[in-house]
């Protein structure tokens, strides 16, 4: 345990240095608050507090920028020190692998729940000094945070996972930004194209659900809109949120940062310094 | 008393190439050995055997009575890789007392571990400022940690200037005087002839020596030479004497000569009485007792 929270801290240490608290919490925060001032125009009709309406906007946000923040945070955690030549003298400490990839996530999870913490918070500031009532969302941007931070995990296993695969920095920010683009963009747009083609037949009913479940980022925001009041001010594959049931999703994402770290030890198992 | 460390018949294949080929050695606690060999003999392949880093083709390797690499060999070695390197947006002391936490210590002693190595006056400095010679104090304060039993170090004292080199091997002396045993490679063969017990010298994966200093030089048995510097005027009656020497174009005779053959030649010199000048005796040189080791096996 000493081992773990003594990387943890030098991890935390070096992300402070390298300016990543700063670069992450400033991403979250200006962009929850350009949303949060765009969403406190259209509240009227959709009859939910203003903040719920911003916790779907976040969510979206999010999908996004949280796995882009873990990606950027992990891609250099075993490349790194492969490239530095730090690795071959780390390993010779009784320290296990599991632990020092535990002590790595650790830190980067500190750094991504300040971030999304104090992005959300400025958010939940702005909604609330427009509207006091607004407060009553609060559940919603608690689960929102939480969820993030879950979402994160699981993209900064995979992210040390590539970086394991890679082994070079270089050759692992490549392998993040590709899974980026996949995960979070292509994926979706394939699942639409399929849906329109499809026109309600059986992939719609069968197989969505599940690609959605399987996709970390789509399960994230599943789990958010279908547990808010806001589902119909998402719209898009938000729609589908409700034909699946929320503990279907919440398993989804607690489940995938397990797995994507058992991955990523597996293959920072297979590197020799 | 039981070995530090027993390899036997260690046999290590990288692909079709043999890096290390059925060697075998002890090292007793408290002993300093040093590891010679030109680069690609395997030393640096050995090293990370013992060290549990990569895996071995065949052979035993014994660690503290221990299997390399596994948690309760690991925790009673230290290693000094070959150009040390950290992390440079930690500062020494930072990094000192992440290695200090690692290995189960109290991370607040950092400093003291810094000063011992001439490290204090930097210690709350990054060491991305920090000269080759400095990282490389930084490596060898870590290996101070936790009164290791086995250290091992990959050219402990490239970087370091000749007062940081001789501050090195007392603290070395130190820790072999507590018990430590110590292997070591290096190529200034000097200082390795003044600071270790035992050599071992390694050529193309095969321990091709091992032994003192004192002992190899019996074994290799090369010639010792003998300058003779002839008086004023009786170089010519002292070549026609010595038909085995040669000439050098300064005037001096080279006389080669065996081991068991000194004393009497050196009888028929001193027997010329006043028309020898001057006369130096030169063993061979650790160089000459390496080159003749690593190059006796074809290579």
């Amino acid at each position: 345990m000493s081992q773990i929270l003594a990387t943890a801290i030098s991890e935390f240490r070096i992300a402070f240095r390298n300016r990543w608290v700063l670069i992450a919490t400033g991403m979250m925060v200006l962009f929850a608050l350009v949303l949060a001032a765009a969403g406190s125009a259209p509240t009227g009709d959709v009859g939910v507090d203003r903040l719920s309406v911003t916790v779907a906007s976040l969510t979206s946000l999010a999908v996004y920028l949280v796995p882009l923040l873990a990606l950027l945070m992990s891609f250099d955690a075993i490349a790194g020190e492969v490239e530095r030549g730090t690795l071959t003298l780390l390993l010779t400490y009784p320290v296990s692998r599991l632990q020092i990839l535990v002590g790595k996530l650790l830190a980067h999870i500190v750094i991504l729940a300040l971030a999304v913490t104090l992005g959300y918070g400025a958010a939940l500031v702005v909604a609330v000094w427009s509207d006091p009532s607004a407060i009553m969302g609060i559940t919603a941007l608690v689960r929102l945070i939480w969820s993030s931070v879950l979402l994160g995990a699981t993209f900064l296993g995979a992210g040390y996972a590539l970086s394991a695969l890679a082994r070079r920095p270089s050759g692992a920010a490549g392998l993040a930004i590709a899974l980026w683009l996949v995960a979070v963009v292509l994926y979706d747009l394939a699942l639409l194209a399929l849906i329109i083609t499809d026109q309600g037949g059986a992939f719609t009913t069968q197989a969505l659900p599940i690609a959605l479940l399987a996709n970390p980022a789509d399960a994230f925001r599943v789990f958010n809109l279908s547990a808010g009041q806001a589902v119909a001010a998402a719209g898009g594959i938000g729609g589908a949120a409700g034909a699946i049931p929320l503990w279907q999703s919440a398993a989804s994402l607690f489940l995938s940062p397990l797995l994507a770290i058992t991955l990523a030890l597996a293959a920072f198992r297979k590197v020799t310094p | 008393m039981t070995p530090t460390l027993t390899i036997s018949q260690l046999t290590k294949r990288f692909q079709s190439v043999e890096a290390l080929k059925q060697v075998s050695l002890t090292l007793q606690p408290g002993r300093r050995a040093a590891l010679l060999g030109h680069n690609g003999a395997g030393k640096s392949t050995m090293m990370k055997i013992i060290l549990g880093l990569i895996p071995f083709d065949s052979g035993e390797v014994s660690v503290c009575g221990e299997t390399p690499g596994s948690a309760a060999a690991r925790r009673q070695v230290a290693y000094l890789p070959e150009n040390v390197a950290f992390h440079p947006a930690l500062t020494g002391e930072e990094q000192i007392s992440h290695y200090l936490a690692l290995r189960g210590e109290n991370p607040r002693i950092a400093p003291e571990l810094l000063a011992r190595v001439g490290l204090a006056h930097a210690a709350r400095r990054r060491i991305g400022t920090y000269s080759k010679g400095m990282r490389q104090r930084v490596g060898l304060a870590q290996t101070l940690i936790g009164r290791p039993r086995l250290l091992v170090l990959d050219e402990p004292t490239s970087g370091l200037d000749p007062v940081s080199r001789r501050d090195f091997y007392d603290l070395l002396d130190g820790l072999s005087a507590d018990g430590t045993a110590i292997l070591l490679s290096s190529h200034a063969l000097t200082e390795v002839e003044a600071r270790t017990d035992s050599i071992l010298i390694l050529s193309g994966g095969q321990l091709v020596a091992e032994g003192s200093l004192a002992d190899l030089r019996t074994r290799a048995a090369l010639p010792i030479m003998l300058l003779v510097r002839p008086a004023e005027g009786h170089a010519e009656a002292l070549v026609a004497a010595f038909p085995e020497a040669c000439v050098g174009a300064d005037g001096l005779l080279r006389i080669p000569c065996a081991q068991g053959e000194k004393l009497p030649l050196l009888a028929r010199i001193t027997a010329w009485g006043p028309q020898v000048a001057d006369l130096d005796v030169i063993p061979p040189s650790l160089e000459d007792i390496y080159s003749y080791f690593s190059r006796r096996d074809g290579q």
